[in-house]
This record gives C-alpha cells, structure tokens and sequence, in this order.
C-alpha cells in the first residue's frame, strides 16, 4: 500500500543522503520524494511517497527515527490529511486547438504561465490523480515537456467548534 | 585562551576520560600529532589502520568504555571502514577521528583526500564533516554521547587540517542537546507487566539472551530472573559471558552451530523471551519455523529490532538492565511454584545428556580438544577472540564463559582478521590479564602485521592457531553442499608461523601430536611475550551440530 510519510529533519548538509541512503541500503522503495525548508530555517520538511505493507512501513518509520538527524516522523496516510502535487506541462498548441486546450485548463482550474507562438505552458496543482487525469487530456494535443514535483501533505488540523 | 583545533581535540578526550587512543600519523593529521606528543595520552602506534579500529572495538567489548582510533585522510580513512562496519554489526562504541584535506581544497580530488563521510554514512551510527574550528569540541562531546548512548555504535568525526590548525576559546560544553535523539530506557509499565503474566502461564519457557545483555551490564539481572523461575537460557554467539557458561540453567548457544539442547528447547518452547537478541538469520534457521509454538516477548532498546524478521506477541522497547529489573521488581509478589517447570527441566535434561558437544579423537590434533585445553589451563579465566569461521565455533562451543566481557568476537559482520588486534586491544586494558586469540591459519594472515605493534607495546598477547591449511568453514560448506569440490579453499603456501613470529620477536611454537598441545600451552601461558602457537590440526575436521541454511532448527546435522 501506498503511505505518504511526512518527516522532519535537521536542515544540514548530508541529512537528504542519510534518508536516501536508508532506503537504498534496506531496499525500500521511494516513489517520490520532496525537500525543503519549514518556518524553522533550522529544520526541513521532508515527504517521501512509499509503498510497502505494515511490517516494512513500520520498519521504515521506525528506521527514520533511529537517524540522529531526523526530528519527527509521521504517517499521514493514517490520518485526515490534504496532499497536492504541481506539474509544469508545455503542450503544443495548433491555431485551432487553442480555444479547447484554454477549457480543458479552466476545468481544472490551472493556469496558463507561459506562452509562445505554439506552446502553452500550464501550471497545474492538485491531487495526483488530477495532475494524470489533466495531463491525459492534454496528450493528444502533443506534450513537449513535463517537470513535476513529488506529492507534499500536511496532516488537517483538528476541526474544534 | 585560545586553543588551536588540534589542541582543543586533545582536550576533549581528555575531558571525556579518555586514556588510550589507537592510531597511525599522516599529513592531514599532523597537528593533532604533533598537540599528543606532551599529551598525558596514551597512543599505541598500529601496523595497519584496520587493526586500529579492531583494537579500540577490543579495547572497547573488554571494558564497556569507548575504543578511540585516531587515522589520516585518504587511505587511513579507508581502511578503517571493515573495522567500522565490524564494530557497527555488534554495537560497540568506537569513536574515530579521521583527518581531512584542508576544506579549500574538500570535492577537488586532492592529495589523499576520501569522502569518508559518505563511504561510512550506512556502517556508522552518526558521523561527522566540522567545518568550523568552534565546533569541534560540541562535535566530540556529541560523537561520545552517540557512540555510548541507547544501543551503541561507531561514530566518526572528520577532522580538515585547516580547521585543526584555527585557533578559538576553548569551552567543554557540559552537556549534550540533541532534540531528536532520545533513547527510551524505560520499558511501558504496561508491556512489562504483559510479559510477565505471559512467562508465568508458560510451562515450557526459554530466555534467548544476546549481546544487549553485555552491552546494557545486566547480566546480574538476568542470572537473578532466570534463576528466579528456574528458566533455562540460551546465548546468542554475541551474548556468550552474558550468563555463566557452567551454570546449570545453561543450555549452550543456539543456532547454526548452536547445541542440540539449545535449538530443541527453542523449537519447543511455548514461551521464548529474547533479551537484548536481534533474531539474526544465523540465530533463527528458517524463520517461519523459528519457535512455533511460542509466545514471543522481545525485550531492546533499538525498536528497529523488535518485528524486524520474526512477529513477537509483546515488544518491549528499553534498556535490558531497566526491564529486567522491573520484572524482578513484579516477581517478588508471584505465586508462582517452583516446581510448575519440573517436566520441562526434566525434557531439557534429557536432551542435555543425550547430546552432549563431542568429537571423535584419533591419532591427529583434534582442534575442539585445543580449545578444551586452553580452557583448562586458563581455568576458563582468560580473554578470549576469535577471528572468523571454525576457530569462532569451536571457541563459542567448547570454551565456558563465566564472566561478561570475557568473549570478543565479530558476529555480525563476521569479519577475519578481527581476532587478533581485538586482543591486543584488550591486553592494552588488561595488561595482567590472559588474552588469547583463538585464530585459523587464513584468518590471523589477514591480520599478522599487527605482531609488530604488540613486541612495540610488551603486550604478551597469545595466538592460537588451529592449522588445517584449509579456509575451513568455507571447505566445510563445500564438503556438504558442493561434493567437496574443495575450490580454492585450500592455502598450501602457508608461511612457517614459529619462524614468523621469531622475525617479528615473538615467540613461536609448535604442536604436531596430541601429546604436545598441553606443553605447548603450559610453555605459551609461562612465557611474557606475544606467543604464536601453530597446532597442525586434523585438516578436514568439521564443526558440528550444524543447521544448514534456511533448515529450521530442529533439522540438525550431528556428529
């Protein structure tokens, strides 16, 4: 299964090859993985997509939190949680496709960043799903390029009256 | 004052208590070379810098306090990493300081420069790159607290020549703060009472105690808990001397190359409790057959061991000592009778006079009969190592440990050459003391350099070698699974080890009949000086009962 696990660590250098160097060295997988700083500038997010069954997921928390560098480690797959993910798509965009490929982007609610005589540079930001679903129907149209970041997630705060 | 980083180094491990440091110069380390040369220091000056980590890993099992190695960039660097990988397998605190190239010149393929930060980031528990003469000494303090705190293990600070020669203030700082870096000491109240019920409805219960019991010093609690409910034990390689050997609650190690007694009673039981053991592959034979009819309590302090290859019905997470005594603590109000065990104690019993550890004697040196008279004749009272293969379980088989500390050997990584320096680490804390390496002919070559440093030292370290000109283990493997296709295991060039060590200036003798091991060890044991003993023993003599790989435990092959 699938667990999005979210971890603090010291902002130092060799602390991203520690966590990488753990899952290389104990054959856990890293589906994707996002790094930077929190409001702290002392300590950085880290949001690592895994899979794995209980017993490995257990293992792989267990092993983060054994690295002296790593502050906090948290499973959000567990708990109520919102994840997101940005793509940047370049699609080629012909003289009679524009007016489709500017709906199909308002009903995902992206945004067009960069333009030039044939291409649209698109902004999208969601849940991966959302990111496969907008790049499917931007496909035909004839992608370029795709840069897109590894998912992050931040736990739902508790919703008190 | 200011001090210089070299300076402020020596300081530092002066103020951790440091006595001895193991080492061998270079140039990124000069300065810190030239700040011990009036430095109330000890520094043993090794032949190879593997042997410096083996010694301060020696130094270190022998005596529960930290190994220090001290080694030059590059190189030196490097060839400390089978050592910290040794000591990273078995948990000891070794701290290693290794100099650096000046920082200007760090990622530029400089003279002896080696990115050992990142070659040891997965074999040390926490290492170092200090980019700044101020922290150095919060570095050091750190890198001791690491190395000697929860479960222990090697760390290594990297130390840049720039930075060794920069001058600042000087302060020890008093203690260490390190937010994410918290060890659990004391077991869950809950757990612990959980694992007691579960051990007192048992009828058929086995402590499996390893390493962690040494490591933690709780082997007083763990022969009061045993003895308390009349629960036999059993020992990993690694917990030998945890428990004493001759104690009749005993049952030997258990294991690939454990006794019969031991893996019938673990295969048996219906209540297993590991204490400070790590279910090592070696332990367990196939893992889904390891102790099916048990309940499992697991007792360690690294979470990352409990459920790691076998699921365990109550994990306890804690320092073995502070678990143990907190079950002693719940036992003084049991009911439990004494004699609720006494089918169990009978089976064990019968097992026990059954299958007895033997082998068959004849007209050769049997290599078990060498070890049973160096137990003898040490009245089981010496330091024993080992280096890696026969010589380790034959020494784990047919030697007792009564005493803690008292068996070092390399068995997590299994690394040859071990042996050998890990006792001269030990006769440096011991000088009084009976050390006896308990080598093969393959493994003390890999080492031998380091008979140099203990005639420099006046370590009167001794070696025995259980000749068969053969890597016997691996022969052995390939005389059961492999039609004794004996490839490339056979060392027929093997140097003349009584003439070697008389090159070196030690003594070297030699027994090559049965009738001669004992006067061979008498003489070795009389004499004050590194004594070489090369027993030609019987060649194809192999190591029994053995559990071949992925067999579970009760499929043994025996004598």
């Amino acid at each position: 299964m699938r667990h999005i696990v979210s971890v603090l660590v010291d902002n130092e250098f060799g602390v991203l090859s520690r966590v990488a160097g753990l899952f290389s060295g104990r054959g856990f997988n890293i589906e994707s993985l996002c790094v930077a700083e929190t409001i702290d500038p002392k300590v950085s997010r880290m949001t690592i997509v895994t899979t794995g069954d209980d017993q490995i997921i257990e293992q792989i928390t267990k092993h983060l939190n054994k690295l002296i560098n790593v502050i906090k480690v948290s499973d959000l797959t567990a708990e109520d949680h919102i994840e997101r993910e940005l793509a940047m798509i370049k699609v080629n965009v012909g003289e009679k496709d524009r007016a489709e490929i500017l709906s199909i982007i308002d009903i995902f609610r992206a945004k067009v960043v960069d333009v030039s005589p044939k291409t649209y540079t698109i902004e999208m930001t969601g849940d991966g799903e959302k990111v496969n679903a907008i790049i499917e129907l931007l496909k035909p149209f004839g992608i370029k390029e795709i840069a897109r970041t590894g998912k992050i997630a931040l736990a739902r705060s508790q919703k008190t009256k | 004052m200011k001090l210089t980083g070299a300076q402020i180094f020596v300081e530092c491990l002066l103020k951790e208590g440091i006595d001895t440091i193991f080492g061998y110069p270079g140039g990124a380390v000069l300065p810190i070379y030239d700040a011990l040369y009036n430095a109330p220091l000890r520094h043993i000056l090794v032949r190879h810098e593997q042997g410096a980590v083996h010694m301060a890993d020696g130094y270190a099992r022998a005596t529960g306090r930290p190994g220090v190695v001290l080694v030059t960039s590059g190189p030196g660097a490097t060839n400390t990493v089978t050592g910290i990988a040794t000591a990273y397998m078995d948990s000891i605190p070794v701290v290693v300081f290794t100099g650096q190239v000046p920082t200007a010149l760090i990622g530029n393929d400089a003279f002896q420069e080696a990115d050992i930060v990142g070659i040891t980031r997965p074999c040390t528990k926490h290492n170092y790159l200090v980019k700044d003469v101020k922290d150095i000494a919060k570095v050091i303090k750190e890198a001791f607290h690491i190395a000697l705190t929860g479960r222990p293990g090697p760390v290594l600070v990297d130390l840049p020549k720039d930075i060794l020669n920069a001058q600042t203030e000087f302060k020890y700082p008093e203690k260490v703060d390190l937010r994410s870096y918290q060890p659990t000491y004391e077991g869950h109240p809950g757990q612990v009472k959980r694992a007691l019920d579960t051990i007192l409805a048992s009828k058929r219960p086995v402590i499996y105690a390893g390493g962690g019991v040494l490591l933690s010093g709780a082997s007083n609690e763990l022969k009061s808990f045993a003895e308390k409910l009349g629960i036999p034990v059993t020992l990993t390689l690694m917990g030998l001397g945890s428990f004493p050997g001759t104690h009749p609650l005993f049952l030997g190690m258990l294991g690939m190359h454990g006794t019969y007694t031991a893996n019938m009673s673990v295969t048996n039981t219906d209540c297993l409790i590991a204490i400070g053991s790590r279910f090592d592959d070696r332990v367990t034979g196939k893992v889904d057959e390891f102790a099916p009819y048990a309940k499992i309590i697991h007792i360690d302090i690294d979470p990352t061991s409990i459920s790691k290859n076998v699921r365990v019905d109550v994990p306890i997470v804690g320092d073995v000592k502070f678990v143990l005594k907190e079950i002693l603590k719940g036992l003084t109000e049991s009911k439990r009778k004494k004699d609720t065990l006494s089918e169990w104690h009978e089976q064990v019993k019968k097992w026990k006079d059954t299958h007895k550890l033997s082998y068959k004697q004849n007209d050769k040196i049997k290599p078990q009969y060498v070890i049973e008279k160096i137990y003898e004749l040490t009245k089981g009272d010496a330091i024993i190592t080992t280096e890696v293969g026969q010589n380790q379980m034959w020494a784990a088989q047919f030697y007792l440990y009564d005493s803690p500390r008292q068996f070092l050997t390399s068995g997590g990584l299994g690394t040859m050459g071990y042996g050998f320096p890990a006792a001269i680490g030990a006769q440096v804390a011991f000088p009084h003391k009976t050390v006896i390496d308990i080598a093969g002919d393959g493994s003390i070559q890999m080492n031998i350099q380091e008979l140099a440093t203990a005639v420099q030292y006046k370590l009167p370290v001794k070696v025995a070698i259980l000749n068969n000109r053969f890597l016997g283990m691996v022969r052995q493997w390939q005389e059961f699974f492999y039609e004794k296709r004996y490839s490339y295991t056979c060392m027929d060039a093997a140097p003349d080890f009584v003439k070697l060590a008389e090159a070196y200036g030690a003594v070297g003798l030699r027994a090559e009949k049965p009738e001669e091991v004992v006067p061979v060890i008498k003489e070795a044991l009389k004499v004050n000086k590194p004594v070489l003993m090369d027993f030609r023993v019987d060649r194809e003599e192999d190591v029994y009962p053995m559990v071949p790989a992925g067999q579970p435990l009760n499929k043994m092959l025996l004598v």
